[in-house]
Formats: C-alpha cells, structure tokens, sequence
C-alpha cells in the first residue's frame, strides 16, 4: 500500500494542468491512493445543469441513501471539480493547504 | 427528484402492431404526451446537440396523472386450494440458506399475512432464528422461535408443526454443518388453546403476499419445501428430509423440475403446482451439491434450490396510461414517447424501435440496435454501489438525477452488473420496468469523458450520422434477431452495429455466422462485442440470462456449479470461453479498457493492400485517424478489440489501423491475464484497437472498428473528418450488390 509522502509535492503542478489524464506513472499512484476507500464518504458530483454545473457531494456508502451534497459548493466545470477535490484529499493526506 | 418516469411493454413495434406505456406522475394531477422520432441524443453543447422529429399520432394530448409503485422482490406462489385451505394438524417443512439472517423479519413458507388475517408463517424473525406463527380465523395469534440467529450462506433443516388438537406448536432448526463455539441449533415448543386455521390464500414461499404485492422477503435459498400431514416433529420430522420419503404431504415441491420456466411442481398427491414471480435465479446448488457435477441437467438432485432476492423484478406492473397503433408507411427507426409537464420543468423519453413491416425490409442496410445490452445495463448502480468506480474511470463519479432515483428506488431492479442486497450477483434482467440509463439527453458514469453517454444514448451518435449523410435504415433490435434468426437479416446488404454489441445469446450469434456465410456484409462499428452469452427466458418475452462464469470483465463472480444457464442448460460465460471467440464473426476481439480519455489510430500496411483502397479514399497516408470526439476526445476508446489469429481472426484480416498512446488506466483485459506481470496498462502492446477488414465466403465481409469510442468521432467538424470518411467510404461499398472476392 502507498503513502502519499513528501515527495510527491512536485506532481501537484501536473494534476493542476490537466485534472483528466494522461498522467505520468507517479501521478497516477498518487491518484489510485486518493481514490482507493470506501464509498462512506467518498467524494462525488452531482450534476445540477447538464454539462453547466455539478455540485460537490459525498457518497454513503449505503445503497438507497443518497449522496449529501456539500452547501455552496458548485463547479463550472468538471476539471474545476477534480481540482478542488484534489487539494481536499492533499490536505487530507498531507495536511498541507494547497492554493 | 424525478416526477416522471415510465416504460413501454415492448421495445420493438412493427408498423400495424400497438405499443403501450405505463407512467407515474407523482405529484403532476396532468402531462403531455407525443411521440418523436429520436436522431441524436447527446446534449453535450460541444456536439451538435439534442435532435429529434415530432410525429403526428394520436398519442399527442394531456392525460391525468397518477403515482403508480413496484414492489420488488421474489417469490413463489401457489393457488389457494381446498386441500390447503383446512389441513387441521399439518408441518412444514424445508432446506433453507439465509444470506441475510438479522436484518429483519423474513417469510420462508406463509399462508395469508398474519398480521392482518387468518394465516401461518414459518419465518426468520429479526435476529435471525426460526419462528412459527399462526393466526386463527377468530383472530387469536400464537407464536414460538427458537431464537438463535441462523449463520448467513450455510444449510438448515427447518420444521414447523401444528396440531390442532392439542393446540401444540413446535419449531426446530438444524444447522448441516456444526461448527465448535456456535450456538445455531435449536427448537421451541409451545401449546396455546386455538381455534380452527382455515386460510383461504394462496401459498407463499420468500414473502408474505398483501394487496400491494410481496413483502418480508426473504434472502437466500430454499429447497424441498413441503406440506406434510399431522404434526409431525423428531425422528418423524426428520424423516421428511429423506430422499426416500414416502411420507403422507398434502404437497411438496421440487425446485429441480422445469427449471427454465417460472412453473413449480408439485410432486405431492395433489398437484398443486406453483409460479415464481419476480425471477428468483434458478439452477442453483442446493444442499446436496458435492462438486460432482457443474451442470444442473446432469444432477438435477443436486440443484434443487431456488435463490430467491428481495430485490428481484420482473414486471413493474403498471397500468398502462396510452398506446399507439403505429401506421402503415410509418419509417423505421427509433421513437421515443415523450411525456413531459406543463411547464417542462419534469419529462421523460420512452424509447422503442419501430421496425420494417415484418418479413420485410425498407431498406438496403440496417441497425443492430443491441436491447439485449441496453438490458445488461438496465439502471446499473456501479457509480455509487462499486469502490472501484471512480478508480476505473479517473475521475470522479458524476451522480445523474436518474442515478439519484433509481439508487433510492431499488424496486426498479437491477442490472446484471449489480450485486444484490445480499451481495449475490445478478443473473437476470427484464425491460418491463422504467430503465432510466437507457434514455436520450442521459450522460452516464462510465461513458467516457466528454459526454459520457454510454450504450443506448451512445448509438444514436450512428442514427445522426445516417441521418446527416441521407442513408436510409432500419431498424432491428437484439430481440427480433433471437427471435427470428437469420431471415431477418436476409433482405439487407449490410447491418451496422451499434456502439457495444455486448450480449448475444446462441440464435443470436447463429443468425449473424449464417448471414455472413451468405453474403451479408456487417459493420462492427464498437468495441467488447459479442462478448457474453447470454439466454432468454422461454416464457417472459424479453427477459434475458447471463453467468458470470470462469473468465472475462466480470463485477461479480458466479459461483463454482453455477455456470450454466438455468433457462436453457447452456454453458454460460465469455463467447470466448465457450469456443466460439468474436474474433471468428468480427476479426476482432475484447483486450483492454479505460474509461478516462480516447485516443486515435495510425494506419497500418495493410491499409495500403488494394483490397482496402475502397476504404482509404480521400484519407492522407499518415493522417491520424479520430484525434477527437465526443466520447474521450478520440475515436479510439472505452473498450478496444484486437486481431488475433490464434483466437479465431480469419486469416484473410486487414489490420488497417490502430490505436496508440493509450493511458495508463487503459488495462488488458483479465482473459489474456494467466500470470500476473507488471506493466498490463497503456504500455502494453495489447492495449489497442485493431480496425480490420476481411471478406466472407460467399461474397460477404466484416469492417470492424473495434472501439466502443468511434461513432463519437463522426459529428466533428460538421461530420467532415477521416472517422465519418472512412464510414461512409465502407458503407457506401458495403451497399453495392457486387460480391466482395469469397470462395469460388
């Protein structure tokens, strides 16, 4: 099992360029890492306007039991998305603030 | 959340034949209704949008609305009978394998519900363990358990005995296997002054029956149920297990007989013979399996179990609201009823396929449109059931409002790609419910970044091709084929594909191999196609069977014994697997996939042979052919075949192109995989799709494209592109009557 550690700050860049693949070896273990878990929790959209506007929500991880949406939190785009998800799980992992 | 929803009671209709729809309106007292002709259902603003063509029927009007519920679940159901109406001192009895003990009350063998009239039931109560109920025609109501939770996925022998004389009741679970340190074996025994039990309802077993259909639905298998006389308990309760029983029963019931039917025998004296409803899965392994044997003709003794699921569905059951008589003259193609609210905030599309006027054809090519994997399909709920979604697909998982509903309407059934509550995976797939992922303007989880459309909304990127370009079609779904063979295929010069031709059961792949052998020509226009086996049911029109056997992309695994088809015998799987690989028919077949981005292809050699000059006119030596679209960005994507001689690719195959620079969420595919290497994702020289070409004896031919992605090239740049070039190049040629080089 990997640990996003230090090291892999120099790969922030290369997801901030292009959210949706290709990606590099290292990036994509970074990437599998994030998403590897349970759905409890787990980060989702919901799209709000067809190809306009997806809000932010976590999965239950319960079948019947709908996502919880995340007050206020809209995206314009899908890459807009995965950005901020992104930094959410970076800060996660890492603790640190991404900008 | 969704006001509207509803489904037809066919997905093919020939012109004069009638096609009915069921709405529910929930919270709408009025909507609108029309029927469209459907061209193009991607909504994208990046494409050229959402296209349909009103039709003038007299379906055009307001109708009244109404909620109309399912309830799901599985069962079986006897006819009332005198002989079960007052059997006085009587015991039941059966084999039974919870797979979900301990969460909630759950019927194994009832008559009448007892909590609101005469009845007994012999059930799983809330924890878990046996108990016995019964309710008199005075409304006395008794009970015993024996209150020790049964283990989920192992055997009991349940026992429930009434005597009516003495008002003596008793319950007893035996678990076949007994493990140290666990307390699962027990019975109880109560005697309570009671009135006469005379119920005149049916029989159930899985569920109690109300008015509004099944309820504490059972999980899990059930064998050998039987209605023996007296009360009968101990040696003489066990006694009723034996194969040699030739104890006195008012019935019992042999799951092992018509197991491709919903028909349940009774072997008793009476002949009181059942129905499943809601498709259990049958065919299943029963207490008695040893491994012996796979195949349930072989020993039927040893599959005598029903699995029964509370989430099963055949048949939503609704009221139909209207129907349409289709018109002679009426074009082939596909239609969508379009219902819709007043101030079209709420609205839903209702698609079938109007085909030819039977025995005949309108036109010289056709669409395959392939409903069988539209069914596979039928509401997946992987986008938020499955821990590996986003993983797969790179990005995260976009929740539609349809996948909102259909995750909180469980009733509406699953797809064979779901796992039941229980966990067990899903064997069958039935159309007669509201499919909402087989719906135009629907983007789906999986369908590639882009528009994400997916199978249904992902073939009309073909239908507005055709369109655009003026070529006439018809159209044929997967179920006129199994139904029809062969002659159905006959009239046309060529039949197109659609985008993920998945499914296809025997007659189906028998009725393609003949018209190739005479001269049919067939563009393979996806990827990951005639991939499964798959069966339909004898009786229930549409319903449609797959075993997730042995080898190939699976998200659930049959269980050892329980690879063959319970509705015809078949061995059921990958075609590959059973010996029949799409490489025979296609020239290609299944080796890798990745949902994130597309890519493109570079032509080949054999792209140069004259043999395939028809299909390069006007494409550049070193073009790269689909470096955009709608489905990834390119035209190359999803799912991808390869050619391979030794997996049946006919040795006359042009490998004209094919894709590179897959990503590395691109993986070969799990069949090609016996020893685990490191390096199976996009670097790996299996990752890619072949486009082939090759002719058939008897002056026939097969372009394949080997890629779920390529007709989401075809709108780019106002349909002038190599991916729309190349099409039109092999369609126009496929039209010609003159016979491509066969045998002499």
């Amino acid at each position: 099992m990997y640990r996003i550690a230090a090291k892999d700050r120099m790969l922030v860049d290369e997801f901030r360029q292009q959210p949706i693949g290709p990606h590099s070896p290292d990036l994509q273990r970074v990437l599998n890492t994030m998403r590897t878990g349970p759905n409890e929790g787990r980060y989702c959209l919901i799209c709000t306007k067809p190809y306009q506007e997806w809000q932010l929500a976590r999965m239950s991880g319960r079948r019947g039991v709908p996502p919880t949406r995340v007050d206020g939190v809209f995206y314009n785009s899908r890459e807009a998305a995965e950005w901020d998800v992104f930094r959410r799980r970076w800060k996660e992992a890492t603790g640190e603030d991404l900008n | 959340m969704l006001k509207l929803v509803g489904y037809s009671d066919r997905l093919s209709v020939a012109p004069g034949e009638t096609i009915s729809f069921m709405v529910s309106a929930d919270g709408l007292p009025e909507y609108r209704a029309s029927i469209v002709r459907l061209i193009h259902g991607d909504a994208n603003p990046d494409g050229p949008g959402f296209k349909s063509r009103p039709v003038e029927t007299e379906v055009e009007g307001a109708y009244p609305g109404r909620k109309q519920v399912t309830r799901s679940g599985s069962y079986v159901e006897v006819p009332d009978h005198t002989v079960l109406r007052d059997m006085g001192s009587f015991t039941l009895a059966a084999h039974v394998w919870p797979t979900m003990p301990g969460t909630g009350a759950q019927t194994l063998i009832a008559k009448g519900d007892v909590s609101s009239g005469p009845g007994f039931a012999l059930a799983l109560d809330e924890r878990g363990g046996l108990v016995f109920r019964v309710r008199d025609v005075a409304g006395e109501t008794a009970s015993v358990a024996v209150d020790k939770p049964m283990l989920s996925h192992h055997w009991y022998r349940v026992v429930a005995s009434f005597d009516e004389t003495s008002g003596r009741m008793h319950v007893a679970q035996t678990p076949l296997q007994q493990f140290p340190q666990t307390d699962d074996a027990g019975h109880a025994t109560a005697t309570v002054p009671f009135g006469r039990l005379v119920v005149d309802a049916p029989l159930t077993m899985a569920a109690t029956l109300d008015a509004a259909g099944p309820l504490h639905c059972f999980n899990g298998k059930i064998e050998a149920p039987c209605v023996a006389c007296g009360a009968l308990d101990g040696a003489a309760a066990k006694a009723l297990f034996e194969p040699s029983r030739e104890l006195e029963v008012f019935a019992a019931w042999d799951f092992a007989r018509n197991t491709p039917s919903t028909r349940i025998v009774d072997i008793g004296p009476h002949g009181l013979h059942g129905e499943c409803k809601n498709l259990p899965a049958r065919a299943m392994k029963g207490h008695a399996w040893t491994g012996e044997v796979h195949d349930w003709r072989q020993r039927p003794d040893h599959y005598g179990a029903i699995h029964f699921h509370d989430d099963d569905l055949y048949d939503a059951g609704w009221e139909a609201d209207f129907a349409w008589t289709v018109p002679a003259g009426m074009k082939s193609g596909v239609y969508c009823a379009h219902i819709r609210s007043y101030d079209g905030a709420h609205e839903d599309y209702l698609p079938f396929a109007v085909r030819p006027p039977r025995g005949q054809a309108t036109a010289d090519c056709a669409v395959l449109l392939p409903t069988a994997s539209y069914m596979a399909y039928a509401n997946d709920h992987m986008g938020v059931d499955s821990e590996d979604a986003e993983l797969v697909m790179g990005r995260l998982i976009v929740v539609q409002p349809n996948d909102l509903y259909v995750d909180e309407h469980r009733e509406f059934g699953l797809a064979l790609y779901d796992t039941h509550s229980d966990g067990s995976g899903v064997c069958y797939s039935s159309r007669l419910r509201p499919v909402l992922n087989m719906r135009p303007k629907f983007s789906s989880w999986v369908g590639g970044a882009g528009s994400g459309l997916w199978q249904f909304n992902a073939d009309t990127h073909l239908f507005d091709w055709l369109e655009e370009k003026g070529f006439t079609y018809d159209v044929i779904t997967d179920e006129d084929l199994h139904a029809e063979g062969a002659e159905l295929l006959k009239p046309y010069k060529t039949i197109l594909s659609g985008t993920h031709p998945e499914y296809h059961s025997t007659p189906m792949r028998d009725a393609m191999e003949t018209y190739l052998g005479s001269g049919g020509r067939l563009m393979y226009l996806g990827g990951n196609g005639w991939y499964w086996r798959i069966a339909f049911h004898q009786d229930l029109p549409g319903v449609i069977e797959v075993r997730r056997a042995e080898d190939g992309i699976r998200t659930w695994v049959a269980e050892p014994g329980e690879y063959y088809h319970s509705f015809t015998g078949e061995y059921g799987g990958i075609w590959r697997r059973v010996g029949k690989p799409p490489n025979e028919l296609l020239a290609t077949g299944f080796t890798a996939q990745g949902f994130d981005v597309s890519s493109y292809y570079v032509r080949k050699p054999d792209s140069f042979d004259p043999r395939a000059a028809f299909i390069f006119e006007g494409v550049g030596d070193d073009e790269r052919i689909g470096d955009f679209g709608l489905v990834g960005g390119g035209a190359a994507g999803l799912e991808l075949d390869r050619a391979d001689p030794l997996i049946g690719t006919p040795p006359n195959t042009l490998v004209l192109a094919s894709s590179q620079d897959h990503t590395d969420l691109y993986l070969v595919v799990c069949e090609e995989i016996a020893v685990m290497a490191p390096g199976l994702h996009g670097q790996h020289p299996l990752v890619r799709a072949d486009m082939t070409f090759h002719e058939r004896p008897g002056g026939g031919a097969v372009f394949s494209t080997s890629s779920i992605a390529w007709c989401g090239s075809l709108s780019h740049n106002n349909y002038d592109n190599n991916v729309s070039r190349i099409m039109e190049n092999v369609l126009r040629r496929f039209l010609e009557p003159e016979p491509f080089d066969g045998l002499a």
